[in-house]
Parts: structure tokens; C-alpha cells; sequence
């Protein structure tokens, strides 16, 4: 049995909490070029805490960004899809941000934390990106901070995650926190900005944190009685994918355009300029010509990355994301085929090792939780 | 980790179970831990001839797809079905019920080649650091 591993060439930067995975027994891999968790007690495992109970992330590899300033939101407003200047202060939006061509550069979450404060919350692998694009364009009254390597980030996710945060104790008013709320309080005695946002297509909550604390918020956390286990990269792709979560590098990036990619929600093409406004209208008017659907394998097979879709001998897309679903117990994934093979119930091949193995479109999200 | 006294080893942790001119073939305890959740086996078919340290297969966790290599060459005479409903056997008992196939040597001198479990112990542990 073996396995690629490629070694990297530059060292891994670690974040805060490096030293509790390791007290917690976690498999340490390279991301991002970050030393990350990619699993503690088992994926499987994993991904049925936070679906069922509550689970804990270390997700401080991820960028954040301030921009603050009268001109602060016409600024983001500038560089993102989605409209910041609409987003009332106390809540969050998904975006995109895009180049001229309208392919997309990142994804990110916008934190609207004042009427002229926002934070931009962005992959880590684009954070170098991004943050020269934010600082760039960052002109006028409006300032720019990359927290980034200051700023630790957990993400508690699960049914049982508000009670979680009840338990080690939390001023920041849950009841009124809705999805996509945030607000500055203390959790467990640590300063914190508290969102109700994540990656997971389930309830929980995202805490920004000063590095220096991020140690006492973990181990608090993972101590709550209603009970909260660590949780690694591994399941992170497998529930975000359940729930069609776009993963960037994988089903979204440089060569591809949100409207294509089922991303058109967060694209706001009649209101205020943008970069990549103009060519998103253009491809908009002209029509995709591809588009990315949900797939289930109906052969024995798992989808990957990379693998080719093919009709008729012919092949006609690419597998972005596959892997099994943990909660439906099916083989799922993320291709993009032409838009005259992307409606639901047609039949695609998809490529394994030579192999031409059946899979059907399905309707996304594979998954969708209960509503609270 | 355990790796049976009877066994052999090769570097890509695979475990060959010599009964007279077959070998019976697995992966290690120690593959399985690096695996996690084994969620497909892709074996070839009875019949099929295979060469030592030649790919014969694969296996995949929920996260990774990795290529399975043959101890000896030889043709496949016998593929465990039962995997293909439970590929969790590979987890639960990678020397029993988890074994991958058997197969007829056509070059028995290949054994000696292997590690014992010994060999394959201290390999293990200098691969661990």
C-alpha cells in the first residue's frame, strides 16, 4: 500500500493550539502550508459528533482582515459580489470575490461588526492573495489590518453547540444570535467575537480570539459537559460537502465563475459596480455553458477530485469534490458537466482507473438539518 | 499494532500468508491505522496474473485512495467477496476477515525477499522516527 506524500518545502506555520492536538493524540498533516489536524478519533467518528452532538475545530489557518473607515464598506462593496452596503451591522454574508474575467479569487465571509468596521474572513490558502487585494484597493477614509497571524479561530459546530456554549459560559445573548449573526462577548472568560456561522451545514458558531487565549477557550470548550470532541480536516470535507459547501481549490477557483458554479445567489449584478461585474453580466446574458451539480454513484465506485465525467465514450466534465457521504451512507460528489447533462436524474460515467463506473445527478444539498 | 509471527512483510505493508504454493495477502495493522475507515477495496479478478511489487489494487478510506502492491507474482486464484458489502472487515481484523486475495506463486524464491514480523516491526518504528 502506498501513498503520495509530498514533502513541503517551506515550514509549516502552526497555530496556537498545535500543542493540544498533540495531547489529544491528533494526526498532524500539512495544509496550506499550515501543520493542521486531519483527524483525532476517526473521521466517521467525527463527522457523526458535530451531525449528532457538538464538535470543536481549530480553523486559525483561515485569514481575517479589517477594514474600517467611512469608506470601509465601499471599499468591500468594491471587491466582492454580494452587497455589504445592504448587510445591517450584527450580521454576516457569504461572497465571492472575483477578478475582472469574473473567475473567482476566494470565497469568503464579510462580519459586518460596526456601520464602518468590517471583517473579512478568507481561505488560508489565498490569505497572501486576498490580503494584498484588500490592501491594495483599501483607498480613501478606510484603513486596512491583516489579524490574520494574531488571531486564533474556533469553530463549534452541532445540534449541541449552543448548549456547549451555555455551559462554559457566554454573554454574548444566544437567543437573539440568529444564523449569520455575530456579536463581541466573553466565552469562558476569553474576549471573543462570537458568529453564528460555519462549515459544516449545521447550527454552531464561529469564535475569533486572541492567539494567546485560543489554549483556554479550546480545552473549556472540549470540557463542556454536554459533551464536544475535536474535530479534524477530514471531517470538515466530508460534512461540508454534504452540505454543497464549496471548497475553494477544489470546485471553485481561478478558472471558474460563481454563476457556473451555483454561486449566482451571491452575485448582486444589478446593483452597485464590482470587479468582474461587467464579464458576470456578459456570461450571465451569453448563458453558462456549464454548470456544477451534485452526483450520486449508482456503481461501485468513489468520486474524486479530478476524475473525468463521461457521456456516450465522450468526456464532457470533471469530478471537483467525492467522497462517501458518512451521513447518507451513499458515495457522493461535486462534477461540472455541460448544462444539457446537469439536470436531475441523468445519467453520467464517471472515470475510476480506466473504468467507466455509473453515477445519476442528484438535488443539493446531499444533506439539510433539521430546522432548530 | 500487531504483526503475527507467521506473516510476511513488505515495505508497503502488505502481510503474505504462505500455505504451500499460495500466499494468502492482506495489509498490515499499522496500514490500516494510517487508512482510517476503509470504504472500498478494488481487487482484480480470479485469474488475473500479478507481479511482485506490481500494483494489483486499490484501497480507500473515506479521504485517500491508495495502490495496493503484490508480495510475490503469480495468478490470482481466489478474491475476498465479502468486502465489496463490508470493507470494514479490513479495519476490524486486517489479518482474518480483512485479508485481499490469494494468490498462486509461480516464484516461491520471492519469499525470502519479505520481512518477518521482526524486520517489519523495526521497520516500522524507524519510519515513525
Amino acid at each position: 500500500m502506498s501513498r503520495t506524500v509530498t514533502a513541503p518545502t517551506t515550514p509549516l506555520l502552526e497555530t496556537p493550539l498545535v500543542d493540544e492536538h498533540r495531547a489529544l493524540g491528533a494526526r498532524l498533516v500539512p495544509f496550506a502550508g499550515w501543520l493542521m489536524p486531519v483527524q483525532y478519533e476517526g473521521i466517521r467518528q467525527e463527522h457523526e459528533a458535530v451531525r449528532n452532538g457538538a464538535g470543536l475545530f481549530d480553523v486559525s489557518h483561515m485569514g481575517e482582515l479589517h477594514l474600517e473607515g467611512p469608506d470601509a464598506v465601499a471599499v468591500v462593496d468594491s471587491l466582492v459580489t454580494n452587497a455589504v452596503k445592504d448587510l445591517p451591522v450584527g450580521k454576516a454574508l457569504y461572497t465571492c470575490c472575483c477578478n475582472a474575467e469574473g473567475k473567482i479569487l476566494d470565497d469568503l465571509i464579510i462580519y459586518r461588526r460596526g456601520e464602518d468596521r468590517i471583517l473579512v474572513v478568507c481561505n488560508a490558502g489565498n490569505r497572501e492573495k486576498i490580503s494584498a487585494h484588500f490592501a491594495k484597493h483599501a483607498k480613501g477614509r478606510c484603513s486596512f489590518r491583516d489579524a490574520s497571524d494574531e488571531t486564533a479561530l474556533l469553530a463549534l459546530q452541532g445540534p449541541k453547540a449552543e448548549q456547549a456554549l451555555r455551559e462554559v459560559g457566554c454573554d454574548a445573548h444566544l437567543p437573539e444570535l440568529g444564523a449569520f449573526h455575530l456579536a463581541d462577548g466573553k466565552v469562558a472568560g476569553v474576549d471573543c467575537i462570537v458568529a453564528r456561522t460555519g462549515y459544516t451545514a449545521e447550527d454552531g458558531f464561529e469564535l475569533f480570539c486572541a492567539n494567546a487565549d485560543a489554549p483556554k477557550l479550546f480545552r473549556a470548550l472540549l470540557a463542556a459537559p454536554v459533551g464536544v470532541k475535536p474535530i479534524g480536516l477530514g471531517a470538515r470535507d466530508t460534512l461540508r460537502l454534504e452540505g454543497k459547501l464549496s471548497l475553494y481549490g477544489n470546485d471553485i477557483d481561478e478558472t471558474t465563475n460563481p454563476l457556473e458554479a451555483g454561486l449566482g445567489w451571491v452575485v448582486k449584478l444589478d446593483g452597485d459596480d464590482f470587479l468582474g461585474r461587467d464579464a458576470l453580466r456578459a456570461i450571465k446574458a451569453a448563458g453558462v455553458t456549464r454548470k456544477l451539480v451534485g452526483i450520486e454513484m449508482t456503481g461501485r465506485g468513489i468520486a474524486r477530485h479530478g476524475y473525468p465525467v463521461v457521456v456516450d465514450g465522450q468526456t464532457v466534465g470533471v469530478v471537483t469534490s467525492g467522497s462517501p457521504s458518512i451521513t447518507l451512507g451513499t458515495n457522493i460528489g461535486l462534477a461540472y458537466v455541460p448544462v444539457d447533462k446537469a439536470a436531475v436524474g441523468t445519467v453520467l460515467g464517471i472515470e475510476i482507473r480506466g473504468k467507466i463506473i455509473d453515477a445519476v445527478v442528484v438535488k443539493t444539498p446531499f444533506y439539510k438539518r433539521q430546522p432548530r | 499494532m500487531t504483526y503475527p509471527a507467521e506473516l510476511r512483510y513488505t515495505k508497503e505493508h502488505e502481510w503474505a500468508r504462505v500455505d504451500g504454493d499460495t500466499v494468502r495477502v492482506g495489509v498490515t495493522s499499522y496500514a490500516v491505522d494510517q487508512l482510517g475507515d476503509v470504504t472500498l477495496v478494488d481487487l482484480p479478478a480470479v485469474g488475473t496474473s500479478v507481479s511482485a511489487h506490481a500494483r494489483f489494487g486499490e484501497i480507500e478510506s473515506v479521504k485517500t485512495v491508495s495502490e495496493l502492491f503484490s508480495p510475490v507474482s503469480g495468478e490470482i486464484t481466489a478474491v475476498n467477496e465479502d468486502l465489496e458489502g463490508t470493507p470494514e472487515q479490513v479495519n476490524e481484523a486486517p489479518y482474518e476477515g480483512g485479508w485481499l486475495v490469494d494468490i498462486k506463486m509461480s516464484d516461491p524464491s520471492q519469499l525470502d525477499g519479505l520481512m518477518d514480523a521482526a524486520q517489519y516491526a523495526d521497520y516500522i518504528g524507524k519510519l515513525e522516527g
